[in-house]
């Protein structure tokens, strides 16, 4: 079988990766960050009814599949995407792709792909993921945004990881470039991802999302201790901290990928006040991590003191507030 | 971040041979990518994580020598599976998976649908039913 000539790239996250490699391969050079600007992927979500594994969900970036949906639309790409219900014919749809030269962006399940750390397995079923190609002994060659290198996977795997059941099913969902535009101007891009960011960062009527979601978690973090005990207090401290810092879900720090997306922004757009901005959000992504440090302290000293959770919900509401001057700044600015 | 504050708090979780991509910026205030075996706080929360697990599954696979429970409870747990998403592979509901969890219930199940658990499992039937015996 052909094998396509693809520059893997390692990426930050999983899905700003995929929109980056996929469309670079046909000509439009994009970066990472740049892919999550465009598709607006920052974002903050505390989920309290959305359970895993008793822990309550929080979220760093925007749902699966907003990044690549969006970003494709802003700049004009056409996609196409399929979904299937039998296992066969997905493979055989891969299959088909790839001889006739195109890779493929694939949703898959983190827990069945072989190549990851066993320790990073987790039933976490919206990770994405390219293959370009198959081995001479079969094997699907994949590049994996969040991997080093590109690499291989078998065929059983694979298929178990577009198939994996629990929320949310990848179902086999595969997508692809079809065409692409003849040039690409960023400014609309931009500034429609912009605009989208501060919305969801400001503007959603749910205590839930954006900055008010900090604060409203900040407060749940502050109670931990007496509302749950000592030891799901922990737990549900710790999620917070993977769900920031993890590979495949949260990830890398989403604050810096989007100040380095504001730093690029300015340079194309010859804006200093956007990479003035991007300054000021480096230093909120500080704030996040030392928000990380001392989490990881408390968790690590089991310390279930209220005092050290009452700080703790603290940091967060500094977070918080320093996300909302930023962002309420980078609403004003004028395109 | 600055780049030379990315961390690099290796850890075993990793198996040393994986690295995670962070964006720093350098002495001239520009982004750039940096490469990170890992971060203390992460490595903290994952630890934590994969304890609660183990813990789990052990209470779980003794109320299973116990009779209190099914062998599919402890397979269950050992796949991090939860009902639902077991559900989904053997093509039940949610309230069946559950049900199937009381040994009482899981001595009356034919051996079809024990199949499919045990395929699940990358188990035997035979293993599956003798577990915890």
């Amino acid at each position: 079988m052909s094998n396509i000539d693809f520059r893997h790239s390692q990426s930050a996250h999983c899905e700003s990766g995929v929109v980056s490699s996929l469309f670079r391969h046909h000509g439009l050079e994009i970066s990472e960050p740049m892919a999550f600007g465009i598709g607006a992927g920052i974002f903050f979500g505390h989920l309290p009814f959305v359970k895993v594994n008793g822990v309550p969900g929080t979220t760093y970036r925007i749902f699966p599949g907003a990044i690549f949906n969006k970003a494709s639309q802003r700049l004009g790409v056409t996609v196409r995407s399929e979904s299937f219900r039998n296992v066969e014919r997905a493979m055989e749809a891969l299959d088909e792709k790839i001889a006739q030269g195109t890779p493929v962006g694939l949703l898959s399940s983190v827990y069945y792909l072989p190549y990851f750390p066993p320790a990073y397995r987790f039933h976490f079923n919206a990770h994405n993921l390219v293959v370009y190609g198959k081995s001479e002994e079969g094997n699907y060659l994949v590049s994996d945004p969040i991997m080093d290198v590109a690499t291989e996977i078998d065929p059983e795997s694979l298929a178990q990881a577009r198939f994996a059941k629990g929320f949310p099913e990848p179902k086999g969902k595969m997508y692809y470039p079809v065409s692409m535009p003849d040039s690409v101007s960023w400014e609309t891009p931009i500034k429609q991802g912009i605009e989208q960011a501060c919305h969801y960062m400001l503007k959603i009527p749910v205590p839930l999302f954006g900055v008010k979601g900090m604060r409203f978690l900040a407060k749940r973090i502050q109670r931990y201790p007496e509302k749950v005990g000592e030891r799901k207090a922990g737990l549900f401290l710790g999620n917070v901290i993977r769900m920031q810092e993890e590979i495949g879900t949260g990830g890398a720090g989403f604050r810096f990928m989007y100040a380095a997306f504001l730093q690029e922004a300015a340079l194309k757009l010859n804006k200093p006040e956007l990479s003035r901005l991007g300054a000021e959000l480096t230093s909120v992504g500080d704030l996040w991590r030392n928000f990380a440090f001392q989490a990881g302290r408390v968790c690590k000293s089991r310390a279930g003191d209220t005092g050290s959770y009452q700080e703790l919900g603290e940091m967060m509401i500094q977070c918080s507030a320093a996300e909302e001057v930023l962002f309420r700044k980078l609403a004003q600015v004028k395109f | 971040m600055k780049q030379e504050e990315v961390p690099q708090d290796g850890n075993g979780l990793t198996g040393g041979k994986f690295s995670q991509l962070f964006y720093a910026v350098n002495k001239e205030g520009e982004y750039v990518q940096v490469s990170s075996i890992g971060w203390e706080p992460e490595n903290v929360a994952m630890a934590q994580a994969w304890d609660e697990i183990h813990q789990k599954t052990e209470a779980t696979l003794q109320a299973v020598k116990d009779g209190k429970l099914s062998p599919i409870a402890y397979f269950m747990e050992k796949e991090l599976m939860t009902p639902e998403i077991l559900a989904g592979y053997v093509g039940k509901f949610q309230w069946q998976v559950k049900r199937h969890l009381k040994p009482s219930v899981f001595k009356t199940l034919p051996d079809t649908l024990l199949q499919k658990y045990a395929a699940v499992f990358k188990i035997s039937v035979q293993e599956l039913k003798q577990f915890g015996r």
